[in-house]
């Protein structure tokens, strides 16, 4: 999977989760930048990701998430 | 159709939670207010929105009230104006064994074990105790999930020391005080976590990154289970059975099979299957479910089924038996006439999809569980769904308020029937009627030997002799096939006709019955006529020979539009149809033109 068609789907993700149809995310996009992403809904989010992408997360790997573009990187790796 | 609130479910319940809250929150039925607190040892936050998502599938809309993370004791055993002046009409308490303060020592003496099992229990008792004086409201309360390792191994159940063992008399100690107070309920976690799979439950990923005693793909189960003990308490609970016969509750059709050729009975594996299932169903009886039948059947071959001596369900255990061939949405709402009782009240139980379909869109609100293609799957497709959770009888007050509610509803539907025609053309069904052709000799034959109560002369053939006629321009055939939104019913029409001196005699006229009253047998005549006309046929004569099984097609000939000849002595019939003038019936099926047909000899 390209990195292009990962931010396609985890746009997608996004929007349901933030319950936004215009959000848009980004490589630099941080929590930050999206409305309502707190702790909670980070929570959502991971799980959400795991379960479209078929991956698990570890700990280790989420505890330092700076931005959306780490994910993706994670996502990517994740996949392989 | 698989429903969201139907498991396995998906992560969207959690990820689209806002979206989906819109969507139930738009539907036009009333809603049941109602306030609930949920005190939580863990992390709460999707839990509350799972919870409430299937509280308003079950028409509950709720306002929530929920503890800060892991204070449910204080919350409980203090003063709380924030939940007094909430005024909870349910408290949930979401606790797990993340919240057991101590565990045995190897160490410790039995005495102390048990000294240690009283001071755990005595927290949540004297909880429990306060909230009731306090709130007179109905508490619900988890009992524990297994522990995620055993320092014992096996040994962890039998000895006093093991969290297993530990755990378990923590939940008879739980479930002691449930069975000696009202108002009480226990969620039964540890049922709901071994069910899950432990594993997949208390990963322990999602309580370290965020304090959540159960993973988030657990939480619908739990949020399930809890919503159903909730509208439980609201006099939300089923209270019938409708159940299907042919291929539901036996393998087999009885009407074209005979009782004797049922699959039911210990004799099979799949005999066994379908009598555990009727086991299963049975014991419903001892909840006060009723249980009724809704078949497509003459009434005699039904009764003759259920009447074998090896049957589990007998006519005894049934209140009311609809065995006809109206659709079953209109049996439904018969049966809920007669018994006064909601139509929304019926758990319709049915192997065939397109069944399941005319009651949802006809019967609001009553239930058709998606059974699967496997029948020893039946049994869990209608466990899991919680239709009869039972808690207690709901108040005197409660019950005479759905009881007006009750009658409104029922007026309201009888004016608000919709036409069967709507449902036909919701299959989106599709035909393909064409002469015999070699792929489909086998099935024809096998239709012709097997078929008993759609046919009209109930002639049988061998393969040999399907296949002579195909090929012999005296005979026209037509065999038809049909789709429709659900899937393929492969052939489910045969038709032969022989060319004489005054036109077509038909020889053969048959339907499978599991196409009944889709129109089939009207698109099936349309095309015969609209092939005599090709070919110069001017006459087509049909004729009815009565058997003990075929009566319920005695006027079908009258229904097709055609003039009674004669009538002998044993029910015999000789109809006539004259080709020009006739109107073609079928306005519901899709019937895609048969190329070859104008070229044949």
């Amino acid at each position: 999977m390209s990195k292009a068609e990962i931010f396609e789907k985890l746009n997608v993700i996004f929007r349901d989760v933030f319950d936004d149809e215009a959000l848009t995310v980004t490589e630099t996009t941080t929590a930050g930048d999206v409305d309502g992403w707190d702790s909670l809904t980070h929570i959502t989010l991971l799980a959400t990701v795991e379960d479209e992408f078929g991956i698990k997360f570890s700990m280790k790997a989420v505890q330092h998430l700076a931005n959306v573009g780490e994910l993706a990187e994670l996502i990517a790796e994740g996949l392989q | 159709m698989q429903d969201r609130f139907t498991p396995p479910f998906s992560g969207e319940l959690l990820a689209k939670y806002k979206k989906i809250r819109r969507e139930l929150l738009a539907g036009d039925t009333p809603f049941l207010d109602k306030r609930v607190a949920i005190l939580g040892g863990s992390t709460t936050h999707n839990v509350r929105q799972a919870l409430d998502l299937f509280l308003l599938h079950h028409g509950i809309r709720c306002a929530f009230y929920e503890s800060e993370y892991n204070q449910y004791w204080q919350d409980a055993m203090f003063p709380n104006p924030a939940l007094e002046d909430f005024h909870p009409d349910i408290i949930y308490l979401h606790t797990s064994n993340r919240n057991i303060a101590r565990y045995p020592l190897l160490s410790d003496s039995p005495e102390a074990v048990d000294a240690m099992l009283e001071e755990e229990y005595g927290r949540f008792e004297a909880m429990w105790d306060r909230l009731g004086e306090t709130y007179a409201c109905p508490v619900i309360q988890n009992n524990f999930e297994y522990p995620d390792w055993r320092l014992l191994g096996n040994r962890d159940a039998s000895d006093v020391h093991g969290r297993v063992n530990f755990i378990t008399r923590l939940n008879l100690r739980f479930a002691r005080y449930a069975g000696t107070h009202k108002n009480f309920y226990l969620n039964d976690i540890n049922y709901l976590s071994a069910s899950f799979g432990l594993e997949r439950w208390s990963d322990p990923f999602f309580w370290h990154m965020y304090k959540y005693a159960l993973s988030l793909p657990a939480i619908p189960y739990l949020a399930q289970s809890v919503a159903n003990i909730i509208k439980s308490l609201y006099g939300k609970n089923k209270k019938a059975l409708a159940l299907d016969l042919d291929n539901t509750l036996w393998g087999g059709v009885v009407g074209d099979d005979g009782p004797e050729n049922l699959q039911v009975g210990q004799e099979t594996p799949m005999g066994q299957v379908y009598s555990e299932f009727q086991s299963y169903l049975k014991a419903h009886k001892q909840l006060g479910v009723l249980l009724n039948v809704v078949s497509k059947n003459e009434p005699e071959n039904a009764l003759a089924g259920l009447s074998r001596p090896d049957m589990t369900i007998t006519p005894d255990d049934l209140i009311l038996l609809k065995a006809n061939w109206e659709p079953k949405s209109q049996n439904l709402l018969d049966m809920s006439r007669e018994l006064s009782l909601l139509p929304e009240s019926f758990v319709f139980v049915d192997d065939n999809p397109a069944e399941r379909e005319i009651v949802r869109q006809q019967v609001p609100g009553a239930a058709a569980p998606e059974l699967g293609d496997r029948p020893e799957g039946f049994i869990r497709a209608i466990d899991r769904m919680g239709y009869f959770e039972v808690t207690e009888l709901s108040a005197d007050d409660a019950a005479r308020t759905e009881m007006y509610r009750q009658n409104a509803a029922r007026s309201r539907l009888e004016s608000a029937f919709e036409d069967y025609g709507a449902y036909l053309r919701s299959l989106e069904m599709r035909g393909e009627i064409r002469p015999f052709a070699p792929l489909y000799y086998a099935r024809i034959a096998q239709l012709t030997n097997k078929s008993n109560q759609f046919n009209l002369t109930t002639r049988r053939f061998t393969r040999a002799e399907i296949q002579a006629m195909a090929e012999d321009g005296r005979f026209v055939t037509l065999y038809g096939k049909l789709w429709d939104k659900f899937g393929d019913n492969g052939v489910v029409s045969v038709v032969i006709g022989e060319r004489g001196e005054e036109g077509l005699d038909v020889r053969l006229w048959l339907m499978s019955c599991r196409v009944l009253k889709r129109d089939m047998e009207y698109a099936m005549m349309d095309c015969l006529v609209r092939r005599c006309r090709a070919l110069g046929i001017r006459t087509i004569r049909g004729y009815y020979y009565p058997t003990a099984k075929n009566g319920m097609v005695r006027d079908f000939y009258a229904k097709q539009g055609f003039t009674r000849l004669s009538e002998a002595p044993d029910g015999s019939t000789v109809w006539r149809l004259e080709t020009e003038g006739y109107e073609e019936k079928n306005h519901v099926i899709a019937v895609e033109p048969a190329e070859e047909e104008e070229n044949r000899p």
